[in-house]
Order: structure tokens, then sequence, then C-alpha cells
């Protein structure tokens, strides 16, 4: 880690931050504009239509919605900053609690997803770029073509149908079984149970894009100079293409995963919607339905809050993985 | 402000799909209509097959009130769940209607709907992305900064939210769709623009004292319109699985109207008993999106030919 900061000069860490602030601070004035530029009173959209007339007073006082805008907008973005996102009418609870109760499934569906997709995509792409036009290249490739070609609602059930309910290999949905009370390794193994058809839809769209990645960049990097030196001084084939080859040709396959996981996000809303999985997109579909626009906004703001904070940290990676990259002194 | 973004776009080797997405480096689509590409096309079997399934596809969608056998809402309550038979060759749903006939049916919206959505894309797109690339100076950096945060949200998920504010219903599914897509495309034209603003043909127009407006609409629109809808190939893939998402989550065609998302969803409490009800229309989905993607492979291809 140390390494890593020691690298990256000062003054880019210092623009990079402030930038992802701006862009942060705007998203939250986006966010106060929907409430005032979406028509009818802005009351309604924060406490719901059917509320009484004392709930809609206590609101208007919080937000301070008889004041002027500018005062609205202070009193929104320091509550906001304070965590405070509103109180959700449909689950009777603050949101930022309703949110984050939510967090941890999605997590666990979606980095286990990047892990899965980016160890086979990595696998198959050098495979496919060690025999180049051969059988094996060519049924890699596709495979990548079906696999970001089917939407992974429809794969989803296709899975379902037949690991689930024709061999019943593995459970239909959510994210433990409610049945039993269950504890320790036999919980874990009944999550582990839970995870594998939604790991396996939201994957198969992100291995094929990987794999079809990292087989264009290892072509490009095979026939490098320091490739032949490698293979000249007498090194294993799988040495010169995992641990020579792969280190300089890993860059643009970091750019994709870490710049994709607002595209992974996505994906769960509708793997989270096959699986009834109780993360965050199925939560955004359940206050889509009922009306419940705090919840929405809220979720709105961590979702891209989080896609910036992961860019941040993927542009970051960059000079770790190669450090001919010096952001101090490419800038400008 | 995106120097070292840029710095790896160019030392990123072209992903897959990766086109729209990237800034404003793709100045070999101009390449569009030079001759050889459609020659090199079509030594591309892939994009040919691609070509071909689109075409048949978009002949049966046209062809559909001709070919389906029965009125694709047309109810036979005493033939629910019915397995393939002459009268109804792909079977029946769970309120009796023809399988075949609500495919065939579903086609149309499923298709025209994204034909709509990426006509709608490029108009936004490229009339943002020429004004923002001929104007430069503010207007182009405060443009830029739009497209910049459309683009730092998921785009489906964005798509999804506009949807649901919006409200339920086909149009709010194309708002909301347009209303993300377009920054990609924005970006991309302005770049082509940027190239183009500096032949000599606009700056003999802007010496003979042509206006911008006519110099915009009349000599750089017209020109970037034939690389934009190589683009457009490239993104039909994605708008229709994105349109065909928002629909299997109910956000836009309602019962009972025939599309492919939409008939997935339909299909959902019978999964146990007739897979067949969602099978179906994935495999329609998958066909149409791998086609397009096939072809828009092997244009992006013929127009890169360092690729080979």
């Amino acid at each position: 880690m140390i390494s890593i900061v020691s690298r990256l000069s000062g003054r880019f860490l210092i623009r990079r931050l402030i930038q992802s602030l701006i862009l942060i601070l705007i998203l939250i004035l986006v966010n106060f504009l929907l409430i005032h530029l979406a028509p009818g009173d802005p009351v309604h959209l924060l406490a719901g239509q059917s509320g009484d007339e004392k709930y809609y007073e206590f609101i208007r006082a919080k937000f301070g919605l008889n004041q002027s805008l500018a005062s609205q907008l202070w009193i929104y973005l320091t509550s906001v900053l304070r965590g405070d996102l509103g109180y959700s009418l449909g689950y009777q609870q603050p949101v930022l609690g309703v949110i984050i109760a939510r967090i941890p499934a999605t997590l666990l569906l979606t980095i286990s997803a990047v892990l899965v997709s980016s160890v086979a995509g990595v696998v198959l792409g050098v495979e496919a770029a060690r025999r180049e036009n051969s059988w094996t290249d060519r049924s890699i490739n596709a495979f990548a073509l079906v696999g970001y070609s089917v939407p992974s609602f429809s794969v989803g059930h296709l899975l379902l149908i037949v690991f689930a309910l024709r061999l019943g290999l593995f459970p239909t949905q959510n994210l433990s079984s409610a049945t039993q009370e269950m504890t320790g390794l036999a919980y874990g193994l009944d999550v582990l149970s839970h995870l594998v058809l939604p790991v396996t839809t939201l994957a198969i769209v992100y291995v094929a894009q990987i794999m079809r990645l990292t087989r264009t960049s290892m072509l490009n990097v095979l026939g490098e100079n320091f490739v032949i030196a490698a293979r000249a001084k007498g090194l294993s084939e799988g040495r010169v293409l995992y641990g020579h080859a792969l280190c300089n040709a890993l860059l643009p396959i970091v750019t994709v995963v870490g710049h994709d996981f607002g595209m992974l996000l996505s994906g769960a809303v509708l793997v989270e919607t096959v699986f009834a999985w109780p993360g965050l997109g199925r939560l955004m579909l359940d206050a889509l339905a009922m009306r419940d626009y705090p919840v929405l906004m809220g979720l709105f703001l961590m979702i891209s809050v989080s896609v910036i904070v992961v860019n941040l940290i993927v542009d970051l990676t960059y000079s770790a993985l190669d450090p001919r990259i010096h952001y101090g002194r490419i800038s400008k | 402000m995106n120097t070292e973004r840029d710095i790896f776009e160019t030392a990123t080797p072209q992903a897959p799909f990766e086109l729209a997405s990237q800034g404003a480096k793709n100045t070999s689509l101009l390449a569009v209509g030079r001759p050889g590409i459609f020659a090199r096309l079509l030594r591309d079997w892939a994009a040919i097959v691609g070509f071909a399934i689109v075409c048949l596809l978009v002949g049966l969608a046209l062809a559909a009130p001709l070919l389906a056998p029965h009125d694709p809402a047309a109810q036979h309550v005493a033939e629910r769940l019915q397995s393939p038979s002459l009268t109804f060759p792909l079977g029946t749903d769970n309120l009796g209607r023809c399988l075949l006939s609500r495919l065939l049916f579903g086609a149309r919206l499923s298709l025209g709907l994204a034909g709509v959505a990426s006509l709608l894309v490029l108009l936004v797109g490229v009339f943002v992305g020429a004004v923002s690339g001929y104007a430069g100076g503010f207007l182009d950096a405060v443009i830029m900064r739009v497209v910049d945060l459309v683009l730092a949200f998921p785009l489906l998920l964005l798509a999804l939210a506009i949807t649901g504010f919006v409200g339920i219903g086909i149009g709010s599914v194309l708002i909301g769709v347009v209303s993300v897509w377009w920054a990609s495309y924005a970006r991309i034209v302005r770049g082509l623009v940027l190239s183009l603003r500096e032949r000599p043909f606009i700056e003999a127009a802007r010496a003979g004292g042509v206006t911008p407006t006519k110099i915009i609409t009349r000599h750089v629109i017209p020109n970037v319109i034939p690389p934009v809808i190589v683009l457009a190939t490239l993104e039909m893939g994605g708008l229709l699985l994105a349109i065909s998402g928002l629909n299997f989550l109910g956000l836009g065609v309602q019962p009972p109207t025939a599309e492919w998302g939409a008939m997935l969803n339909d299909g959902r409490p019978f999964l146990r008993s007739a897979p067949q009800l969602m099978i179906y229309p994935g495999l329609a989905i998958s066909l149409a999106v791998m086609a397009f993607n096939l072809l828009g492979d092997g244009l992006r291809d013929a127009l890169d030919p360092r690729l080979h």
C-alpha cells in the first residue's frame, strides 16, 4: 500500500479526490432538484400520497418546505451529509437503515460474480490467445458471443428450470433457507448453495466480456520482444503466459472490470428479481412499485456514490499494476 | 480534466462493444463509405449470418398479421397451457393464447421499440454532440461534464429510475432509455465533429461566410450521419437487451400486449408447470441480440482492418 501511495503524486491524488467530491455534490443537487421539479407538491413525494395533514406539516417543517429554495437546499445537504436520507413510509423506518440492511446481500452477489468472471474470463482469454485460430479458440469465442447476447433474466430462468426444478441440485430463491434455523458452517454452506445459480447468471455476461478483452490484449503482448526473450531464457510456457505476458496485458482488463462495476449493479437488479435475492436491486423495484420515493432517491444517491468511489479506486490501481504509469508526470 | 483517462483509452486495445463507451478516439468510424469496406464486410460470413437473421426477424415482424395463426390477444380458455399442436404450433399460454402468434406480434414491439429508441438516441446524440464539438469553449465544456455525469451512472439503473419516476408505460421506457443512452453518442459525435471541423471544406464554408447553424446542419451533420448509423447498429443489441429488461421488470408494456420481455414476465408464475412460456421469448431475445452483435462485430472489423 505504501509503495502505491508513494508512486502517486500528491497533486494527482488531491485533484482526483476533489473531482469525485464535486461529482457527489452535483448528484446530491440533482436529487434535490428531482424532489422540486417533479409535478405536484414536494411533500407528497417525501411523505407519500395518503399521509395525514399533521405528518405533512411535520415534513414541511423538517425540510423547510415553506422557506426559500436556497435554505431548503442547505437543510437537505446537511441532513444528507449527516446520513439522514429521510423516512420510508413503506418500510416504516429511516431510509438509511432500509438500504444498509440490503447492502450485504448485493455485495455478496456482485463480488462473487466479479471474482468468478475475472478468473474464468482471464484463464479462457489466455488459453484462446495461446491457441489462436484453433478449435479451442473458436469454441471459446462462440461461447463469448452467446454469453454477451443472452439476457441475464432469461439465462437465470433457464438455470432455474434445469438445475433447481428438474435436477433439484440448488434452491430456487432467496439467500438462505427460511424453513430452519442454521448457524456456523451449515449456514455458510446453505448460503453458498443459494449463491451458485445467481452468481453463475450474473457472471456469464462478464466472463464473455473479460475473455474477449483478455484475448485481444494477450495477442497484442505475445508478439513483443520481452515475451520472445522470456521464451529464449527457457521459461516454461505457463510462466511466460501467466508470469510475464499476462502482467503486461492486465491493465485494460482491470479498467473494464472496474468500470463495469456499475453495469454489474444494473445486472444485479434483474438477477435479484429472478432469484428473489434480498438485495438493493430488489429493494429498488419494490420501492418503485410502492412509490416509496425517499427510498428510491436514497438508493440513487448511494449507488452512484459507490460507483464513483469504485472508479476512483480503479484509477488509483493503475499505477500499482504498472509502475511505468506515473500520474504526476503524465497529467498536463 | 480527462487527460489521464484519454491516455488510457489510447493505450487500451478496443474491447468488444466498448466503442460507444470509449472517448472521442474513434476517427476510424469516419472511414464509413470509403471503398473496400463493403467488400470486406461481404467476406465476413459471421456478419452475413447476423445480417440475414436481422432481416429474417424484421421480415417476420412486419408479416406478423399474415403469418400468425391466431389473434395474439385472443383467449382460448378451454385450451390453456397446451403443448404444440397443428392449431397451436408452439402451444398456448396460461390464458389459452397462441404462443407463436404472440411471439410474432411481440417481435414487432420488441424490435420496433429498440429501433425507435435507437433513432431517438441518435437524434439527441448527434444534435448535442455536433453543437458541443462545433461550438467548443464553455458550452462544449458544460455539455461534456453533463455527459460525464450521465455516464458515471450504471446505465440500466438510471434508465430504470427515470422510467419509475415518469410512470409505468411504453413511453416512459423510451424516455428512460433515451435520456441515458444519448450521452455516449454525444461524446463520440463530438469527437468526429472535432476532427471534421479542421477539414478544408468546413474552413472554406466558414471563409465563405456561411452561418454556424448552416455549417452544422448542411456540412457537419451529413458527414457524421453514416458513421453514427454504424454505431447505432453496434448498440442495437444492447438497447434491445435494456428495453426487454425493463419490460421484463413490468415497467413498460402492460398485459395483454405481446412483447418478448413482457412475455417472460407473464410466464414467471408458470416456471414449474410450463417452462416453455419463458423459454421461447428468451430464445427470441437472445437470437435477435446475437444477430445484431454479429453484424456489429463485422462492421467494426471492416472499418478497422488493423484488427486483422
